[in-house]
């Protein structure tokens, strides 16, 4: 572990300049992966600049448009537990309910949750090589333990798994991430904020230096009639999950009129497959359909040996997600079922 | 670890008023054990895994092994040392007593102090819920029914006062 410096900022652009000047700096928000990585020798700020009194970014609003803006810094559980949250997007409060413990939805942020790497046990082993933490070192996990990697969207460098689960539910409602930086403003529509590994495993999302998340909007459709959020996992509480899915729909009648379904657990980053979603339009409730969604969901899925039941894992998960989704007053609050 | 200065930090812990020239880097746990001694908090994991340091950081249940002292600069910090009133427990302390519920007692601090904060949430209604919302306090000496019995004596006001 090293030393670092430590400064507060109460405004955005006093922390911009602070950490875009100094590559060495970063920003410190909840601090529940941050300090974890430095105790790990994973991260080694020279200075951590505070973020946590930066009032603007401290608040839920409604927006014109009649969806809502999250902002960066408001703790997991008060963004789970906001009424605004609860009433139009459920399948969001679920789905952070889903992670974590309350411990850490107390003190994790909304920006922090996003920006969260992967608990891929050969990246926090030094002695091992990893790309992602010694770029061009190898993957180990490929031919060696990997039950918890990926079966989508990796490649020979990286085969490690975006753990949140929080997003899972972002992505499935196409949330915007706003950030700003040195250059300005940018609005990242979700599936563009997190990278599939490819040669650069190193990158989990497409933040630049001095870049800082302020907000994340949610658009009017919010699907808080039909969703779900199942997770599995290897215990029933407080463990990252293998296979999660986020389902939801808008219906006409017995007809699905709009779907989405979005998968944590499986790939470096959310995963959908909007084709998959475009299918399941104007057709019933069958298992039959959801079968045909989940096949198209994970076509090219791959399975490295300890993590091939993750496959049929995923696709029983999803056409149970979805007949959650039908459903929604039956779930547990917060809970799925384990394994 | 090389020299770097300390920053003045002034903290209210267990409705005392300290103030405390802190290295950046000591976390809220060691800051309580090693500088003032309150070694009621318990480091288990150091990594946010256990449960066994949780405090209540302005009325709210957090971890302290993942906090940075200075950066709870101007909070109110309760720590296990805190929740008695003078001589008489708290009613956790003493339904955690008359259930059983620990063994080794490494991680009953932190139960308290985390079971302490889930009540005042009010999230939780059944005991299925109780065990979900205190999954972040891991127990390994067998006394997780006990302590969930404690907690749901007091959450169901018939501890014995």
């Amino acid at each position: 572990m090293n030393s670092f410096d430590y400064k507060k900022e109460i405004t955005v652009d006093s922390a911009i300049k602070a950490v875009s000047a100094d590559y060495k700096a970063m920003f410190l928000a909840g601090g529940t992966n941050i300090i974890d990585l430095w105790k790990y020798n994973l991260a080694h700020p020279e200075k951590l600049i505070d973020i946590n009194d930066i009032a603007a970014l401290s608040i839920i609003e409604q927006l014109d448009n009649d969806g809502i803006r999250l902002g960066a810094l408001v703790k997991n559980a008060a963004t789970a537990y906001d009424p605004l949250v609860e009433k139009h997007y459920p399948l969001l409060s679920k789905a952070i309910l889903a992670g974590a413990s309350a411990q850490i939805r107390n003190m994790a942020t909304n920006g922090g949750n996003l920006l969260q790497r992967t608990r891929c046990y050969y990246f926090y082993d030094p002695d091992v090589p990893c790309s992602k933490r010694m770029p061009g070192s190898g993957c180990p996990a490929i031919k060696g333990r990997n039950r918890i990697h990926a079966v989508l969207g990796a490649s020979e460098h990286c085969i490690a798994v975006f753990p949140s689960d929080m997003c899972v539910a972002l992505a499935a409602l196409e949330a915007v991430v706003n950030v700003v930086g040195p250059e300005g403003e940018r609005n990242i529509p979700f599936s563009d904020f997190h990278r599939l590994p490819g040669h650069t495993p190193d990158l989990d999302n497409n933040l630049q230096q001095g870049e800082i998340v302020t907000s994340i909007d949610l658009p009017p459709g919010k699907f808080s009639k039909h969703y779900a959020y199942l997770k599995l996992r290897d215990r029933h509480s407080y463990a990252f999950a293998l296979v999660s899915v986020a389902a939801a729909f808008e219906m006409e009648g017995s007809t699905i009129s709009k779907a989405r379904i979005a998968l944590g657990g499986v790939a470096h980053k959310p995963w959908r497959v909007p084709e998959a979603e475009e299918l399941l339009k104007g057709r019933k409730t069958t298992v039959e359909n959801f079968a045909l969604a989940a096949d198209r969901i994970l076509s090219g899925a791959i399975g490295r040996g300890d993590n091939d039941f993750k496959i049929p894992l995923a696709k029983r998960a999803i056409i149970r997600a979805c007949e959650m989704a039908l459903e929604p007053e039956m779930q547990i609050p917060g809970a799925g079922p384990s394994l | 670890m090389e020299n770097k200065s300390g920053i003045l930090t002034s903290l209210t812990i267990n409705n005392n008023d300290y103030k405390l020239e802190l290295l950046p880097w000591v976390s809220l746990l060691d800051m309580l054990r090693e500088r003032l001694n309150l070694t009621g908090t318990k480091k288990g994991c150091d990594h946010g895994q256990c449960g066994a340091c949780t405090v209540l950081c302005d009325g709210r249940r957090i971890l302290s092994c993942l906090t940075l002292a200075v950066s709870k600069n101007g909070s109110e910090i309760l720590t296990i040392e805190g929740i008695a009133a003078g001589s008489e427990l708290h009613p956790l302390q003493k339904a955690f007593i008359e259930n059983d519920a620990f063994q080794c007692g490494y991680c009953t601090p932190g139960q308290i102090c985390s079971a302490i904060g889930m009540l005042q949430e009010g999230k939780a209604q059944t005991r299925e819920e109780v065990k979900e919302l205190m999954s972040g306090n891991l127990c390994r000496c067998g006394a997780n029914v006990g302590i969930i019995d404690a907690i749901m004596q007091v959450k169901e006001g018939s501890g014995h006062e």
